[in-house]
């Protein structure tokens, strides 16, 4: 039993390792450069990745992608610090999650009564993750047409974007139809999931938000790195479907 | 529906997790044509847990694609039991199992005996503090077995899984290294100890250097290859960072596939049905003696299968619901405090310190195994004198690094905004820098913390849910309270850049959202008095003698630790007694 495993490790690692030397040199930052993700639906040039863009939603309308887009562009910008939810496909992998279990609560216990109750106890909602934000996206477009001079949300400034998404968390805006703050909470946990899962899920594209942080990924075989004070771990991540970029 | 009658077995095993595995191989060993009942599908390491697949965070740790798909069932919870209760609709607090292997498959693997003291907490609290020191409404009890009698089977089960671990008491004989306050044992651990992460080497140093007394986790995670008693081969733990909430692809921690079902599968007198749902034990007309179980299988055909011995082996929460489903035990009145089953339901309080070192202190927080570091046990238990505390219980402190899982383990320092610019920048600065002090603290059984039946919410089968009434109390608080101060003075030693305290404070209810433990305990609990015990010390119903129920429903109280190794020992120790005692002369043992 124990052998077949280790077969099937040394064969993913080798696989792994032959696609080094012909994805060329270390770069400046010391990852690899050049691969494609497995994930992405367009193989593009060397110029920055363009997720987001590519990618043709599934579960959300064109004003709602418009809304996600801008909306994870907030909650987790472009800078000099490192990618964005944007470049790091953010946007495609929560249209991938409202079609898949997560939006539709496959694995939640969503049988009635739904009684309102306490914060401490979880989501005691009735509608579906995927409803509320369909119901949430079109709460606050309606919300800041009424309050920002008639503009959409994806169409406001960053800093009122921001003052939005405060107003969502705070609870300082509210909504009859849907609670606003569950729909914040789901946005922000999916937002971050995208960023940091593994890129076959559709976001975290070349693993930049890994990268950026040092999480080495799938690499998963750290027998020799346990007792190692004061040394950084050196290599760049994996994913499940192999090295990225 | 149709409903199907199986031909008759000696004994039905009612969930295959780790208990259900031990049963199985113990009582096919004595000679019994053994069933055992699982609801969920069969697992094995190959092709269920295999690399790359299983390293798959977001699949995995977040969604939960091992644990019980609440969408059928789940529990109830409420604070009180003036309060109406809701359900437990994600996972968060606890996680369940399902499945072969159960929990068994997706826990860390941190393999603890319990303390003398533990089992005999009553006692040992009367003698040292007088009654009075016990206050009023909790519900105190020992356990009805000793340490002495467990050692064996503590010791046996240790052999099985290939624990890894220092010894700290060799047959009375205090051992440099290890835990100096543990029990006796007659041997040493099977493994030495994992290596510990860099994070671990910087607690052990600097709890050391207080005082206190650190040693290394024992794991039940193989610290090299090994062959257990039944043959099982065990590879070395690789420190992958995968380990609580997933199976692990390297065949290193003890799981009953890992462990006991290679063998116990190939016995012919043993049969696995999987996707088979029981819903009752079968009781005969007069009440006295179960006569088998009913159960639906996976196309939904009702069957009813008899038996003339009965085991329930599922978790803990399962265990209690299917005796009050089945009518077996009084049920427990908070009210009037009479009646045991759903009585002493126990739980565990957590707490932890964040630290975040600067640029020449990486800790690579990813290389981690479920049970690698530190610990130390000096305020865990009686270990140290309570009486000018004033509280009942302890806690275990401990660095040990799981992993590095960034979706879920990622730790900034506190008063970090939680998105934003200024978010993604200290996610960048403190991911590679980042560690932890824990603590896992007891909690004591209360007259109004128990379970029972929820009157509103169904399973998918139309059966009433199990309701949960549970809040912190004082008692509890002021044990975590004593214990941050502990915590705070050792990461403060391990001179870290930043520290974010994180324990709960007296006031603060039962949040069911963030994970905690899933070491829930109690609501069938063992004794010496049919009063205050559902079933005897030996794991028997006092009602109904040809049912025995293992797990950790039966502590009458949690402790600081991790209770896979006493649940364990205990099934051992009931195996022990049915083998010798019980199929000589089936009726009630005690």
């Amino acid at each position: 039993m124990t052998d077949a495993t280790n077969t099937g490790r040394r064969g993913f690692l080798r696989r792994s390792i032959a696609i080094v030397p012909a994805a060329g040199a270390l770069t400046a930052t010391g990852f690899i450069a050049g691969q494609q993700s497995a994930g992405a639906a367009e193989p593009s040039a060397s110029a920055p990745p363009a997720a987001g863009k590519a990618y043709t939603p599934v579960y959300f309308h064109p004003e709602e992608w418009a809304f996600i887009k801008a909306a994870v562009a907030r909650l987790i910008p472009s800078d000099d610090t490192g990618p964005g939810a944007i470049e790091a496909g953010v946007p495609e992998f929560i249209d991938r999650q409202m079609e898949g279990g997560f939006g539709q609560a496959s694995l939640w216990y969503m049988q009635g009564p739904f009684v309102p109750s306490s914060p401490l106890f979880g989501y005691q909602g009735k509608m579906l993750p995927r409803e509320v934000y369909r119901a949430g996206i079109a709460a606050t477009d309606a919300w800041c047409k009424q309050n920002k001079a008639g503009k959409r949300f994806a169409d406001l400034d960053a800093a009122t974007q921001d003052e939005v998404l405060k107003g969502l968390e705070g609870e300082t805006i509210r909504f009859a139809d849907v609670g606003g703050k569950d729909f914040f909470g789901f946005l922000l946990q999916n937002t971050k999931e995208g960023y940091f899962s593994d890129p076959i899920h559709g976001g975290n594209k070349d693993a930049v938000a890994w990268k950026m942080i040092g999480f080495p990924g799938a690499r998963a075989d750290f027998l020799d790195w346990v007792d190692k004070p004061g040394v950084r771990y050196p290599l760049p991540p994996v994913s499940i479907a192999g090295p990225q970029g | 529906m149709a409903t199907i009658k199986k031909p008759s077995v000696d004994a039905v095993l009612v969930g295959f997790g780790w208990t259900g595995a031990i049963m199985g191989m113990e009582l096919t060993a004595a000679g019994l044509q053994v069933l055992a009942l699982e609801r969920g599908e069969n697992r094995d390491t190959v092709p269920d847990f295999a690399y790359p697949r299983i390293t798959d965070e977001l699949s995995y740790g977040i969604r939960g694609k091992l644990f019980q798909n609440l969408s059928k069932e789940t529990v109830t919870v409420r604070h009180t039991p003036a309060d109406l209760a809701v359900p437990y609709r994600q996972h968060g607090s606890f996680l369940l199992g399902d499945g072969v292997g159960g929990a068994g498959v997706h826990w860390n693997g941190h393999h603890w005996r319990a303390l003398p003291a533990d089992l005999r907490l009553r006692s040992t609290y009367e003698e040292r503090y007088g009654k009075k020191f016990i206050p009023e409404g909790m519900n105190l009890q020992d356990f009805g077995v000793t340490y002495d009698e467990l050692e064996p089977h503590f010791d046996q089960f240790e052999k099985i899984c290939g624990t890894s671990g220092k010894a700290g008491n060799l047959r009375g004989d205090i051992q440099a290294g290890g835990n100096p306050f543990e029990g006796w044992r007659s041997n040493e651990f099977p493994l030495p100890p994992l290596a510990s992460p860099n994070s671990a080497v910087l607690f052990e140093k600097a709890a050391r250097e207080l005082g206190f007394h650190p040693f290394p986790q024992a794991a039940a995670n193989a610290s090299r290859a090994y062959t257990n008693p039944h043959g099982a081969q065990l590879g070395p733990c690789n420190f992958c960072g995968f380990c609580e909430r997933y199976g692990c692809y390297m065949y290193a921690k003890a799981s009953p596939q890992t462990t006991l079902l290679p063998t116990l599968m190939k016995r012919s007198n043993f049969e696995l049905r999987t996707r088979s749902h029981v819903q009752r034990v079968l009781m005969s007309a007069d009440g006295k003696r179960a006569t088998g179980v009913l159960y639906i299988d996976a196309q939904g055909n009702e069957v009813e299968q008899p038996a003339d011995l009965v085991v329930l082996c599922a978790y803990q929460m399962h265990n209690v619901r299917l005796l009050l489903l089945s009518n077996i035990g009084k049920k427990y009145d908070p009210a009037t405090g009479e009646g045991v089953v759903g009585r002493n339901y126990a739980y565990q309080l957590n707490g932890g310190a964040a630290l975040h070192f600067d640029k020449e202190q990486p800790m690579n927080p990813f290389v981690g195994s479920g049970a690698s570091g530190h610990a130390m046990d000096d305020f865990d238990g009686d270990n140290f004198d309570h009486g000018p505390l004033g509280f009942v219980g302890g806690a275990t402190i401990n660095c040990i690094n799981t992993g590095g899982r960034p979706i879920q383990q990622l730790s900034l320092p506190a008063g970090t905004p939680t998105w934003g610019a200024a978010w993604k920048k200290a996610a960048k600065e403190n991911y590679v820098y980042q560690t932890s002090v824990g603590s896992q603290g007891s909690v004591m059984s209360y007259r109004d913390n128990y379970l029972d039946l929820d009157p509103t919410y169904k399973d998918q089968f139309g059966q009433p849910l199990l309701r949960m009434t549970f809040d912190w109390k004082d008692n509890d608080m002021a044990m975590t309270a004593f214990i941050g101060g502990k915590v705070e003075q050792i990461a403060k030693a391990m001179n870290p850049k930043h520290i974010s305290m994180g324990f709960k404070k007296k006031g603060e209810h039962y949040d069911v959202r963030p994970y905690q433990s899933t070491h829930n305990t109690g609501g069938a609990v063992m004794g010496t008095d049919p009063k205050t015990s559902v079933i005897n010390r030996y794991l028997q119903s006092w009602d109904v003698p040809n049912v025995f129920v293992m797990g950790a429903s039966a502590f009458p109280q949690n402790f600081g630790y991790n209770p896979t190794a006493v649940v364990g020992a205990l099934a051992y120790w009931s195996a022990k007694a049915i083998r010798e005692r019980y199929l000589k002369s089936p009726g009630a043992l005690a």
